[in-house]
């Protein structure tokens, strides 16, 4: 199987400040990845370069066999690479419906998708447990309710990789358990690549993890592998969930 | 837009329609006459609005934009003795292709730059006017003698200088626009404007081209304002460069703050309110620009945003 994305020694500086070192990386169709790594290891920098969020000082990033390297973020999600905002960023003066009927109204219009905006919207938020918000504003949702629109957003968008930038963070255990099911289902259609601080939640979601350390991939294996790895433990494990 | 039945809207609009229709009968000839003038300019409105309102653009040269409506319909009547119907898209087409060319070269900037690059872009047209004063008449303007302003549809024939049909025919214009921003602001498109606005980078991750988007945006606002200076020049008989002067780009903006931005009924009530308050001050005053301005400070004091803004956040949560 060929991987569906893959990167060659991608870089990115920030002054002399090397947030994305030299990365070589691939990801196969199907597997939920997760990213994990200590505050300020490059993480967030790494998927910002995936979907054209930043440009790369160096390096280069294929995706489905062709060099997107240069290609601007939007023409990436008409590609189906679709990211979700670690800070939260919807729409506040919007309402749930509208926040997600403008990724179902680009699918439609790319044809990657049919039907009717209300339907494809109401799709989105029902797998999100968001449908009886629809005609909230955004800003007027709880902090778990606009992560959860977050992602409904990303769903929204059709995605063939789905990155979700520490989509857990602040959201009630419940909302938690919730949420494991959530990416589960969409890992049947897609791939989902997961920036995650929550460790059970990585567990037990990811099929493998990267472990990101001052910009440069310290160790990369399945959940055993990783737990096991004593480097890992020191940089990260033992450090901030000591 | 929350909870609103499209039939809902779409009745308000249609009343507002069939309320100046009936006043038509019901004014005295001066009103009748300031009311045609306000219908007229509230288009120009309504073309701010869409870029100011809905995308978040605060142009402040959109009086290029009316007055190539303005001269593209009066000196094509005025210079080659063209009907008024084509010169009305005359001035429609000069004022859409001029907001191409501006919007490829200032959308690469965006915020105070771009106010300042369309303002400049606006002077700069507003001084090639008073050069080319041999065509333009410079700022003493050119007068379009009323046998260049009758329509002849078959055997009918409409003077538009009368003053009904002039009113009907700035309410035309007026109601035509009005549906057309409605549509606009339902649709999908509208609603990436919107997005464009709130997060321009969030859009962008949607998946939109937003330049692209703003484009025609600014297109589409260009060619609504040249609309109204070309019903201007048509209806009311003058060309003239004070049109193209920085007064007529800052006020559409206060008129548009004034009735509401992002509304689409705003720009008419922000028109009428302006006109009215001048009109009334004037008539017993000298000092009436002085009150003018109290009026808008307290407006914005008030409504900071604008006669309808604040009514759709206060009450009416489905206005358009
Ligand atoms: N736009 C920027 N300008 C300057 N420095 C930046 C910028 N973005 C990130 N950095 C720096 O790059 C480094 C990597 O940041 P990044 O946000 O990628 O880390 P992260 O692994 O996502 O961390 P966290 O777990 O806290 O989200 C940090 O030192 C950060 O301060
Ligand atoms: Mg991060």
């Amino acid at each position: 199987m060929k991987p569906l994305l893959t990167t060659k020694g991608l870089s990115r500086n920030f002054g002399g400040l090397r947030a994305v070192d030299g990365v070589d990386f691939a990801l196969m169709p199907g597997e939920i990845r997760a990213i994990i790594g200590p505050n300020g290891a490059g993480k967030t920098t790494f998927v910002s370069l995936l979907s054209g969020r930043i440009r790369p000082s160096s390096g280069m990033i294929v995706f489905d066999g062709a060099d997107i390297t240069a290609m601007p973020a939007y023409k990436r999600v008409r590609l189906g690479v679709a990211y979700t905002f670690q800070i939260t960023s919807v729409f506040a003066n919007l309402t749930a419906f509208d926040n997600v009927a403008l990724p179902v109204q680009r699918t439609l219009t790319d044809g990657r998708s049919k039907g009717q905006v209300r339907s494809g919207v109401m799709a989105a938020l029902e797998r999100t447990g968001l449908a009886d918000r629809a005609g909230t504003l955004a800003a007027h949702l709880s902090y778990g309710h606009q992560r959860l629109l977050e992602v409904a957003m990303g769903l929204a968008l059709k995605p063939r990789l789905l990155i979700l930038d520490e989509p857990t963070q602040g959201l009630a255990d419940g909302e938690i358990d919730n949420f494991i099911t959530l990416v589960r289902e969409i890992a049947k259609d897609a791939t989902v690549l997961l920036i995650e601080h929550n460790m059970p939640v990585v567990m037990q979601l990811a099929n493998r993890i990267t472990v990101f350390n001052s910009g440069k991939i310290l160790a990369e294996g399945t959940p055993g592998e990783i737990r096991a790895h004593t480097q890992v433990q020191d940089a990260y494990l033992g450090a901030t969930h000591g | 837009m929350r909870d609103a039945s499209p039939a809902t809207t779409y009745a308000l609009h249609i009343g507002v329609i069939a309320l100046l229709f009936a006043l038509n009968f019901v004014l005295p000839d001066y009103h009748q006459g300031l009311f045609a003038r306000i219908m007229a300019l509230a288009v120009f409105a309504m073309g701010y609005n869409l870029l100011f309102g809905y995308v978040g653009l605060l142009s402040l040269g959109h009086a290029m934009f009316f007055s190539a409506g303005l001269y593209g319909a009066g000196l094509t009547v005025y210079h080659l003795g063209w009907g008024v119907p084509e010169a009305f898209i005359a001035g429609i087409a000069c004022g859409a292709l001029l907001a191409l060319v501006i919007g490829l070269l200032a959308l690469r900037t965006s915020g105070v730059a771009f106010m300042i690059v369309t303002m400049m872009f606006a002077q700069v047209f507003y001084l090639l006017i008073l050069y080319f004063a041999a065509w333009t008449g410079g700022d003493q303007g050119l007068v379009i003698q009323q046998a260049s302003r009758v329509v002849s549809i078959g055997a009918a024939s409409f003077d538009l200088t009368d003053p009904t049909v002039r009113y009907m025919s700035a309410l035309a214009l007026f109601a035509v626009v009005l549906l057309i921003t409605l549509a606009i602001v339902r649709s999908r498109f509208g609603r990436v404007l919107v997005a464009i606005r709130e997060n321009e980078e969030r859009t962008k991750m949607l998946g939109y081209d937003t330049v692209a988007n703003k484009l025609v945006a600014v297109v589409a606002s260009g060619a609504i304002c040249a609309a109204s200076g070309a019903a201007y020049a048509l209806l009311f008989g003058y060309v003239g460069s004070s049109f193209a002067s920085i007064q007529y780009s800052i006020l559409p903006l206060l008129w548009v703050l004034l009735g509401g931005a992002a509304t689409t009924l705003g720009p008419l009530i922000g028109t009428l309110f302006m006109y009215y308050v001048t009109d009334i001050t004037s008539g017993f005053t000298s000092a009436y620009l002085l009150i003018v301005g109290v009026a808008l400070i307290l407006l914005v004091l008030f409504f900071p945003k604008g006669v309808l803004g604040s009514i759709r956040e206060r009450w009416l949560g489905w206005l358009p």
